[in-house]
């Protein structure tokens, strides 16, 4: 099937093949074998569950927080990373990256330490009436944070890619600059980020180091789904916690089947354009 | 190269000011802050006290267990990123796209579900739990389960960083040397990989930095057993929660030393590589 001369084929696939089962399919079949023992009713009746159903909330709503900051914050930085030239712009580059290289309990301690009532910011919001840490607020801060490389990374290749051709030509048809952005410019990233927005919204899903230090973790008001699961452990309520976690695996293989046709439908414009 | 640049949209200065600004303002906000306010907490009593936290057996423990498991999981990671981008770039089969998709599942999913998912294969109610604990080996709740966890969160990061560049260089460098009369480990070892070696150290040093960081997974796996099973992550958690947070903070600061030297590491091999290309 191969039509290659190199050697080792059948070694590296053989390899690759062997460890991805171990170390990868067979841990989530575990899981997953946990999660159906349990029935589909009761099943239901776990993931249904009033205060399941409130982590599930607040997950996703302040994921959905977390996403629309990095929509717009994320778009300005690659905006300005890929266009302007300035003083600083290397180390600007560089910082984008802390998020994803800085462990999450490092990042969780940090951002509750700002954020508390006698932290830098919390000194500032606390007199405004916005309570961050132990609070809802924090939840999406701590997400927000380790989620911000995603869109950056996503849309600044794209945008420096962008020839200005199609600037002149909208330009010299009388375009104004914000109507050049939102029909040309726009459009060519859009598939770009969209897909950072789902990465950084899926992994905003799943956060649990930076989050359970900020959230103050109180059922049904700052309790994370992944959180919920760990608790379902330590009561040995290990059939619950497979059904929780299962419920988060789905989302993740939903969520790479988004960013995935995103991908697909990206290729198509871009073979298209050309 | 043109002479002179013609403005494009966004060039105004009014708004390049204003959005250049905004921009560093938030950043300097939103990731400066919580890099700065880490080592200020972390000295806050002084360097005397700052030493003294980091040396105190628990901590020192934490530091060598956290390093160990970097020493295991790191090289095997390396090796399979090398086999599996191996396997991908270089020939032609079918399900491609899917072994593709397998490698870099885990970058999906919650360190939590990781940690969970173990549990159910080496637990005491998983698969293989009863058994290995009649055979008197004992991994859940211990270092080889730590070590597990790791390489399943870092299992796609070196693959991640090689694949893409031994895809776009082809293997006609292979081919050659292979008709010269190379054997295969020696094509790898003196074509491939000096081609491919920035991306791969570079996917090393991030693989690095998961392991010594991972929180999520290994706090299931690992038990927290204070001095015997916490790696820096857990042992960060522990010291916050028992209130001593110059101690949590102290800690704190070895891993986002780790983490400035993985960005550094970033940047070194960007330079090189753009040099080489």
């Amino acid at each position: 099937m191969h039509r290659s001369v190199l050697p080792g084929f059948r070694l590296a696939m053989g390899c690759t093949l062997l460890y991805v089962g171990v170390i990868v399919l067979l841990p989530l079949a575990a899981l997953l074998w946990q999660a159906a023992d349990l029935g589909w009713a009761r099943f239901v009746a776990v993931v249904t569950g009033e205060r399941a159903l409130a982590a599930f909330r607040v997950t996703v709503l302040s994921a959905l927080g977390a996403t629309a900051f990095n929509a717009v914050f994320g778009l300005a930085l690659a905006w300005v990373l890929a266009r302007y030239a300035f003083p600083g712009k290397r180390l600007l580059d560089a910082l984008v990256d802390v998020p994803f290289a800085l462990p999450t309990a490092v990042a969780g301690i940090a951002l509750t330490a700002l954020f508390a009532a006698n932290g830098w910011y919390g000194q500032v919001l606390a007199p405004l009436g916005i309570t961050v840490a132990y609070a809802p607020l924090g939840i999406m801060a701590a997400m927000a944070f380790t989620s911000i490389p995603f869109v950056v990374r996503s849309v600044q290749p794209v945008l420096e890619d962008l020839t200005s051709e199609v600037e002149e030509a909208a330009e010299t048809l009388g375009a104004g600059q914000w109507r050049i952005f939102a029909s040309v410019v726009f459009p060519a990233i859009f598939p770009a980020f969209l897909a950072g927005c789902s990465l950084a919204f899926a992994r905003s899903l799943g956060e649990f180091g930076a989050v359970i230090f900020i959230a103050g973790n109180q059922p049904f008001r700052t309790e994370i789904v992944a959180l919920l699961v760990f608790i379902r452990l330590e009561e040995y309520d290990y059939a619950a916690a497979a059904a929780i976690a299962s419920v988060l695996l789905a989302a993740a293989f939903v969520m790479l089947l988004v960013v995935n046709a995103i991908q697909l439908w990206h290729l198509r414009y871009l073979r298209g354009a050309s | 190269m043109s002479a002179a640049r013609r403005p494009r949209i966004g060039d105004g200065p009014l708004f390049r000011a204003g959005l250049l600004a905004a921009v560093l303002l938030v950043t300097a906000l939103v990731i400066g802050g919580p890099l700065v306010v880490i080592f200020v907490e972390a000295l806050k009593l002084g360097w005397g006290a700052y030493f003294a936290n980091l040396t105190t057996p628990d901590t020192r423990h934490a530091i060598w267990l956290t390093v160990a498991t970097a020493l295991i999981a790191v090289p095997i990671n390396v090796a399979f990123g090398i086999a599996a981008a191996w396997a991908i770039a270089k020939f032609e089969f079918r399900g491609k796209g899917l072994l593709t998709a397998l490698v870099e599942l885990p970058f999906s999913i919650s360190p939590i579900v990781a940690g969970v998912a173990y549990l159910f294969v080496y637990g005491a109610q998983g698969w293989f739990g009863p058994t290995l604990d009649a055979l008197g080996i004992k991994v859940m709740f211990a270092y080889p389960a730590i070590v597990l966890a790791s390489l399943f969160v870092t299992a796609p990061f070196v693959a991640r960083e090689i694949l893409p560049l031994m895809q776009a260089q082809g293997s006609s460098e292979e081919e050659a040397a292979l008709s010269l009369g190379a054997s295969g480990w020696r094509t790898l070892w003196s074509v491939t990989l000096p081609n491919i070696r920035w991306a791969l150290l570079y996917g090393a040093v991030l693989t690095n930095a998961r392991v010594m960081g991972e929180f999520g997974a290994v706090s299931v796996v690992s038990g927290s057993i204070r001095g015997v099973t916490n790696t820096l992550p857990l042992q960060i958690e522990l010291l916050y929660q028992d209130y001593n947070a110059a101690g949590a903070f102290a800690a704190a600061t070895v891993l986002a030393g780790i983490a400035l030297l993985t960005i550094l590491a970033k940047l070194i091999v960007e330079r090189f590589s753009s040099r080489d290309a």
